[in-house]
């Protein structure tokens, strides 16, 4: 297990790496942030002089090496828009975004799992085919459309809930806030979390179904049933569980998707979270924020897969027992 | 025991009372305001923004008329000099005393290594302390509109600045993070409460201001809106007061909930084309060898196939002005009687491309923002198509505004459209930025290098000239010879739209500057 871990970490140290070289060559082609650094009144001769002090004019690869050392010493930079350390703002975003995430991917699989194995043991009902109509309405239309079809109706039309940010926060300890203590904070958390997660309950909901009804029809199942075992004995502990690997890899990666691609939902809501906090750094082609977040999302990442790999020696014996190190990898 | 259960019921009542009082106005707008720094940015929403909290010499009034701010007189003993005589009893909002140590050190501030806002005292070589309440700015040469040019120069405060080690102006070349950059004392009618760069900002009323209170605020709420529709949706359900701009295609249903009002105008800001006139060849064309746009005709013949009136009324919704010249109605030195387009006549146009040389047109690439002014790739898109009409084909490359700058500014360009707005209200600067020959610090944003020596001598006497109807006819003199030279095509200046709930009322002025002194909340 030791040398499992060790292995995987060394791995995920190279993806990061990699990730950090290939979006700060990326962020060459983003623009010119200096134009916005300046007002209109600077001359071409002060926004040269700005370019230089920045060192944007260095080669790709001399930037990079002084990136890397900076994030060695910690250092992860000064936003060009915001003129705050970047690290500083990727903490005051960053419990916005996980909050937002969780939330969704609780959505997701609370209503997902269930769903999937109704509609799996009940595979003939007229339920479960509105059920699988419904969802492919989630696969189908995009996310901000959802947002604003929501926004529409709950906000604007009942005035239930608030169409716009994280409602009042609580500072928990240093540097963390959390809008769940708050009547205000639950309320704004409701919208967007049901449009952040929609797509992947119903990702959840048809993979669920589709392991199940292949689970169903394997012997030992029917082995269970002739044995005379309850029926919740065989659908639950038998069935189930051996449908939750790939769900869990799913529910992995899918989280992983979730936190990176936070950022059309949380623009729609204006939620203040990392990903609203890099599209406006796109606009602005604010490279050292830009670059800083990537690898953060490549490291977050890199994270989510080695605990899945883990969870995996949870459930399937065999992996514990050292047989094969990982299934399923999508 | 008696009075203490008095002393309860009283504050019980008063605290009561004050929720009844209590006047929050929550608004929205595109973007956050860059920093709280006044001297970093020369942003026009980041300035107008600060303006709540900071405060200039000389501001301005309902109708960007110029009125006395922290200087209650200004004049001028000899061209060479301003006297400003400083208000009296102001104070800072952490309580500090206003006087004329806070004015030579801002200035200075504003001349350091790191300050946007050099331009506008760029005139300015000595700042002279006369006694505590009068201070006089010294120039090598006249500059009659230094009030205009300063009403974004915000006063800081001395102590404070040097206290807090922010005695330099924020920039972002230092590397770390300036006070300032998120904290304010200025002087203004409100101060900061509570700040989350790019989230929100409170702002509570600063009670010891020295002016007249219009408003009844006790709170101000400022969120940072970036989703259109949600902007809108955030207005129509209630959760806001005020949110600018509205989108063109919300304001009919915005007016019709009977809860809400549009309020309109017109920006400050012209958008015109630009055409390179400089190079001998093209960067992007068909034409080999010669540089088409050096040709009068040629730029007649586009301006006559730019059909405005039907960009208006299709792409603008009805709401921009269709401009006839460089400088916009409402800038100091707008001249109406140049305020007429060439006719829209697409046979003249195929008739001059002719008599130039070009009877089948040509081709050439156009750039274009499509996320800096309103509606800007739709307006090229009908350029192009217009074009198209009368034998031009125009290949156009409409980008992001990061990227589209960074093309236009290293002249790597051909033929593009571009905004722009004087941010000292006044023509001289759109002679000096975008219609004199490029050189030095002049000329930055005429991309397409027009030039005119007659038109640049106009320049200088317009910097110069003291009497008000002299430089005005030098004004009008330059832009009269730009317009028939045609150095730029000038376009519209775009509508304006703020939402408003009923029940509260704010005052639009022409540059989109929301001033919080004169909203009032009435339930």
């Amino acid at each position: 297990m030791g040398t499992f871990i060790f292995r995987r970490l060394s791995q995920t140290l190279f993806v990061v790496l990699a990730a950090a070289l290939a979006s700060f060559v990326l962020l060459r082609y983003v623009g010119d942030p200096v134009n916005n650094m300046v007002g209109q009144a600077a001359s071409l001769a002060e926004r040269d002089a700005m370019r230089r002090a920045l060192g944007l004019d260095d080669s790709i690869l001399l930037q990079f090496v002084r990136f890397l050392r900076d994030i060695v010493n910690g250092d992860l930079g000064v936003s060009y828009r915001f003129g705050v350390p970047v690290s500083r703002l990727l903490m005051e975003r960053l419990p916005a975004t996980l909050e937002l995430s969780v939330c969704a991917m609780l959505v997701a699989t609370l209503v997902g799992v269930p769903l999937g194995v109704w509609t799996a043991l009940h595979r003939r009902g007229v339920l479960s085919h509105v059920l699988l109509a419904i969802s492919l309405i989630g696969v189908a239309l995009p996310t901000f459309l959802i947002g604003i079809v929501l926004i529409l109706i709950f906000s604007v039309w009942l005035g239930w809930l608030p169409s716009f940010g994280r409602g009042a926060t609580v500072a928990i300890g240093h540097g963390w806030t959390t809008g769940l203590l708050t009547t205000s904070g639950l309320k704004a958390l409701v919208l967007p979390s049901l449009t952040l997660g929609l797509f992947q309950m119903t990702l959840i909901m048809r993979l669920v179904r589709a392991e199940m009804l292949e689970v169903l029809r394997t012997d030992y199942i029917r082995f269970a049933r002739a044995r005379g075992l309850p029926r919740t004995t065989v659908n639950f502990d038998h069935a189930l569980r051996n449908t939750l690997v790939p769900v869990i890899t799913i529910v992995g990666l899918q989280f992983g998707n979730i936190f990176a691609f936070s950022i059309i939902v949380e623009t729609v809501f204006q939620w203040p979270g990392l990903g609203l906090l890099v599209i406006q750094s796109i606009q602005f082609a604010d490279v050292p924020l830009l670059a800083s977040y990537l690898v953060l999302i490549a490291f977050g990442f890199a994270l989510i897969n080695l605990t899945v790999d883990l969870l995996y020696a949870v459930i399937d014996p065999r992996v514990r027992a050292g047989l094969i190190v990982s299934r399923a990898r999508l | 025991m008696k009075r203490f259960w008095l002393l309860c019921l009283s504050t019980f009542l008063a605290a009561g009372l004050c929720q009844a009082d209590a006047k929050t106005f929550r608004y929205a707008y595109r973007i956050d305001p860059a920093s709280l720094d006044p001297h970093a940015l020369a942003e026009t929403f980041t300035l107008s923004w600060l303006g709540q909290v900071y405060e200039p010499l000389v501001g301005r009034g309902k109708n960007l008329e110029l009125v006395p701010a922290l200087a209650v007189k200004w004049e001028q003993p000899d061209p060479k000099t301003w006297r400003l005589h400083l208000r009296p009893n102001v104070t800072f909002h952490n309580g500090e005393r206003f006087g004329a140590d806070d004015v030579i050190f801002s200035i200075a501030r504003i001349k350091a290594e790191g300050s946007d806002m050099a331009y506008t005292v760029a005139t300015v070589t000595d700042v002279r302390k006369v006694d505590d309440m009068t201070v006089d700015l010294v120039m090598d040469k006249p500059n009659p509109i230094l009030p205009l040019q300063t009403t974004s120069t915000y006063i800081m405060s001395k102590a404070w600045s040097e206290a807090n080690g922010a005695a330099k102006p924020a920039s972002v070349k230092n590397k770390v993070e300036n006070f300032a950059t998120n904290n304010a004392n200025g002087t203004g009618a409100f101060k900061i409460k509570s700040r989350q760069v790019g989230v929100k900002t409170v702002l509570v009323p600063h009670e010891a201001w020295w002016g007249p209170r219009e408003h009844n605020l006790t709170e101000v709420v400022f969120t940072p809106i970036q989703s259109d529709a949600t902007r809108v949706a955030a207005l129509l359900s209630g959760e806001l007061e005020m949110i600018y701009p509205i989108p063109q295609q919300d304001a009919a249903r915005v007016n019709a909930t009977g809860k809400h009002a549009v309020l309109t105008g017109f920006e400050l800001r012209t958008i015109f084309v630009n055409m390179d006139q400089a190079r001998d060849e093209l960067l992007e064309s068909s034409v080999k060898g010669k540089n088409p746009f050096k040709d009068k005709r040629v730029r007649q013949a586009i301006y006559q196939a730019i059909d405005m009136d039907a960009i208006k009324s299709r792409i603008m919704g009805g709401t921009s002005h269709v401009a006839g010249t460089m400088v916009a109605p409402g800038v100091n030195g707008y001249d109406e009687k140049l305020d007429r387009r060439l006719a829209f006549d697409p046979e003249a146009s195929k008739k001059l491309l002719a008599e130039a040389g070009y009877p089948s047109g040509f081709e050439f690439g156009m750039d274009c923002p499509n996320d800096r002014y309103v509606n800007d790739e739709k307006i090229c898109q009908a350029i192009v198509g217009m074009l198209a009409r009368v034998g031009l084909k125009v290949n156009l490359l409409a980008q992001t505004r990061t990227k589209y700058f960074e093309k236009i500014l290293s002249r790597n360009t051909t033929f593009s459209i571009l905004g722009w707005q004087p941010l000292s209200y006044d023509a001289h600067s759109t002679l000096q930025d975008v219609i004199n020959t490029p050189r030095d610090k002049i000329g930055t944003y005429n991309v397409g290098s027009f030039s005119n020596k007659r038109i640049d001598e106009l320049t200088d006497l317009v910097e110069n000239e003291v009497d008000p109807a002299k430089r005005q006819a030098l004004i009008s003199e330059a832009l009269t010879i730009h317009k028939s030279e045609i150095g730029h095509i000038p376009l519209h200046q775009a509508g304006l739209a703020w939402g408003v709930r009923k029940g509260v009322s704010v005052h639009l002025r022409n540059d989109d500057s929301l001033e919080l002194r004169w909203v009032k909340v009435e339930d």
